[in-house]
């Protein structure tokens, strides 16, 4: 049965039948067929958004915490060049969204229209893929090849422009299960590098698990098998930024994340691990340090479903192309047929070693004096939510890497941040997508008060939409990370690295009808916690807290994971001119 | 069957080779890539390679299946081993692109080039340049008192000996296709 509709509807439609029931968006002129089938209807809640970088971050929000594709709905010219900081950020971190665009209508197209821009040229490098449509009858399956390219694979934002005449035409419907894509990622993983694996990890002595996002992004079945993996083999684990909550932090084999700001025990168990087992990772350069000391002694293997992630950066000894689920899976069932071996004697003394380097207890810190400590805060925070079904997402920074540190994660989904664009501004409205997917958990962004500022015009739309988010705001009135950079390597010349007229962040709370709290001693900590708690409301929660802390350990730039810098040092030595010109 | 036409080497299977021997000597490499015959999709491809600063000796494209929007695009690019593999690991991220293969180790291809020249001059350099275009088999499709235009086809290096020879002998202008690749035999 053919089903003819207007363009706009065509989009509604398709959305239905993806299952799609949140979209979070501006209006413009070159939507506004859109906007209104969108108002004729209530099967797709629509969130009106403050900014469209808070649409597409919210979609990302929406997506981390779910699962499931975001949506965000723009209009040409501006909207969409507001999206295209959320598109790369999404395309770094491998989150599935769908952005539909409003663009001129097609015999306008080149003729420098009023709000038109070259979307699609624009956002070509910052999406999976991108698509213009130019006959209201292709849209539909157009749109549903979308989902499947943003969902599949590795997933990804893409986008689709869709001009104003193409949205007023009538065309024919394209139902979802008659669309066929070309794109079919392999999922199963070569059974002979599989058995190869398992063959290095009977034998291995020192093993590491090195986790990422990837776990995440292949399901909540993925972390199900790597928790199986490693409790059955008694390997030390240890995760990426983004692969924080695929195991969980209370597990005895947890090492903590790893990195420039990991945890001592983890990056030095990569600098000596014998067998290094990357699941879903992708030697990022904050997770690698210098290349050419990366775990030197190390057979590598590395499970990815993205070919160009192989070999890329760290040249592997055992690739293996296809799904995290699909390959563990395998793993587990040849490592189980050939007698569940491993080196258990060389494995325990391993252990050993691992427990002195987690003796140095690297988080150590101290809470004296009338000012909060970032970790402190950090701390408390985690203390008095560790019940709560709770979702926390942060914004770009030293606050970013102290929660990451403070935080413990039990779940996957749970764990919503910027790490490979690092976007200050991503937290706020991201927070606002996760408590729109689940209006009943406990939201948290923990932020700085520069990168909050970046996108505070979405107190706006929690305030519209009633979402109980939490923003608790590290204030250290610095661009923290930067001031420390200029502390390490530019002589202490803090250039442009404080946050000058700050505003009464309570008052701000307060003009927008929200709860504004205050936080400046350490004493008052807890209850001020909890009152923010208790709010039934969006929170501003501004935490006083010391200025020039440092967030350690780090690997300084040029450095190994074995040259980690633990504490207050003689800085002007911690790297060297050739660390200097990396980022 | 691909519209390659081409038999997949009997090693490498796939593009993707994800056991490269790595060294830091540059290769020559030329890929022939089977993407869909759409808006921008050339665009996809040089964006790439401009964002991610990998080489482009030359680079040819045109339609090869009308019925199937398939076209042809045929790369010659340039690096280490490694920087090979990325490169084409990156090239067959692109969804428009259907299909990756490395023709210079996916068994043995040929290489064609066109080039036209155009060579001023009077005299013994005239008549030396026409005397050096018919061994080269190079035929004169434009001809002045003072001029010829000789067009060329054939691999990259007989291009690049008969440009060295026009230069002394008046050449003042030169357009060159790219390379056109096929895999040998069936």
């Amino acid at each position: 049965m053919t089903r003819q509709m207007t363009g706009a509807k065509m989009i509604v439609q398709a959305l239905i039948d993806q299952g799609v029931d949140t979209v979070f968006g501006y209006p413009g002129g070159a939507v506004l067929p859109i906007y209104d089938e969108v108002f004729q209807q209530n099967s797709i809640k629509h969130v009106l958004v403050r900014h469209e970088q808070g649409a597409v971050h919210a979609a990302e929000g929406y997506a981390r915490s779910t699962g499931k594709p975001g949506v965000a709905l723009v209009t040409s010219g501006p909207g969409a060049t507001n999206a295209v900081t959320g598109l790369t950020d999404a395309l770094m971190d491998s989150i599935p969204i769908i952005v539909l665009t409003g663009q001129v209508p097609t015999f306008m197209i080149g003729s420098d229209a009023f709000q038109e821009a070259d979307t699609v040229g624009i956002t070509r490098p910052c999406t999976k893929h991108n698509w213009l449509v130019k006959e209201t009858d292709k849209l539909a399956g157009v749109i549903h090849e979308a989902f499947h390219i943003a969902t599949s694979g590795r997933p990804g934002p893409v986008l689709i422009d869709i001009p104003k005449d193409v949205q007023f035409a009538t065309g024919t419907y394209t139902p979802k299960a008659t669309v066929k894509s070309h794109y079919q990622p392999q999922l199963k993983g070569d059974m002979d590098a599989i058995t190869e694996l398992v063959e290095a990890m009977e034998k291995a002595k020192k093993p590491v698990f090195y986790t990422g996002g990837g776990v995440i992004n292949s399901g909540p079945a993925a972390s199900q098998l790597l928790r199986e993996l490693v409790e059955a083999t008694g390997f030390p684990i240890t995760s990426t930024l983004m692969g924080l909550g695929c195991y969980p932090a209370s597990g005895d084999k947890w090492l903590g994340m790893l990195g420039m700001h990991g945890l001592y025990q983890a990056n030095m168990a990569m600098h000596g691990c014998d067998l290094m087992i990357n699941i879903g990772a992708r030697f990022d350069d904050r997770i690698t340090g210098v290349v050419e000391k990366f775990s030197p002694n190390s057979k590598k293997a590395h499970i990815d479903i993205d070919p160009s992630s192989i070999n890329k950066v760290i040249r592997v000894d055992i690739p293996i192309m296809g799904d995290v689920g699909h390959v563990l899976e395998d793993l587990l069932k040849v490592w189980k047929s050939r007698g569940r071996k491993t080196n258990s004697e060389a494995v325990a003394k391993w252990w050993k070693q691992i427990e002195e380097w987690r003796a140095v207890d690297c988080l150590k810190y101290e809470q004296k004096g009338p000012v909060i400590k970032p970790q402190y805060a950090l701390s408390r925070l985690e203390a008095l939510t560790k019940k709560y079904d709770r979702y926390i997402c942060t914004e770009v920074g030293q606050h970013q890497m102290w929660a990451a540190q403070y935080i413990d994660f039990e779940d996957p989904n749970r764990w919503m941040t910027s790490g490979g664009l690092g976007t200050m501004g991503y937290g706020f409205p991201a927070s606002i997508g996760v408590q729109m997917a689940h209006p009943d958990a406990l939201v948290i962004n923990v932020a700085g008060e520069a990168s909050w500022l970046m996108n505070m015009q979405e107190l706006g739309t929690a305030m519209q939409y009633a979402l109980p988010v939490k923003q608790f705001i590290l204030n250290n009135e610095r661009l923290g990370m930067v001031r420390q950079w200029q502390e390490l390597l530019h002589g202490e010349r803090y250039s442009s690295s404080w946050s000058e007229s700050l505003p009464d962040f309570v008052k701000l709370a307060e003009a927008f009808g929200a709860k504004g709290i205050l936080c400046s001693d350490p004493a008052d900590l807890d209850d001020a916690i909890m009152e923010m708690l208790n709010h039934d409301g969006p929170v501003l929660f501004d935490c006083l807290v010391e200025k020039h802390e440092n967030c350690f350990p780090m690997i300084p730039s040029g450095k190994a994971h074995n040259e980690m810098i633990m504490g207050e040092v003689d800085t002007s030595t911690a790297i060297d001119a050739e660390g200097k010109v990396l980022v | 069957m691909s519209p390659l036409k081409i038999k997949k080497g009997a090693q490498s299977h796939s593009a993707y080779n994800l056991r490269p021997n790595f060294s830091d000597v540059e290769e020559r490499h030329t890929l022939a890539l089977v993407v869909e015959n759409e808006p921008g999709v050339l665009a996809r491809v040089i964006g790439l390679y401009a964002g991610r600063g990998y080489n482009i000796d030359s680079l040819t494209v045109a339609e090869v299946d009308h019925t199937g929007h398939l076209s042809r695009i045929t790369i010659v690019t340039r690096g280490t081993p490694q920087a090979i593999e990325q490169i084409k690991a990156q090239t067959g991220r692109i969804i428009s692109v259907r299909e990756i293969h490395d023709l210079t180790v996916e068994g043995a291809s040929v290489e064609r080039e066109l080039a036209m020249f155009k060579v001023a001059g009077t005299g013994d350099k005239r008549v030396e340049a026409l005397r050096l275009a018919d061994i080269f088999r190079a035929n004169v499709v434009d001809s002045t008192l003072e001029s010829f235009v000789f067009e060329i086809t054939g691999a990259p290096e007989k291009i690049d000996a008969f440009a060295d020879l026009m230069r002394p002998l008046g050449l003042i202008d030169v357009a060159r296709t790219g390379v056109a690749a096929l895999s040998r035999g069936s």
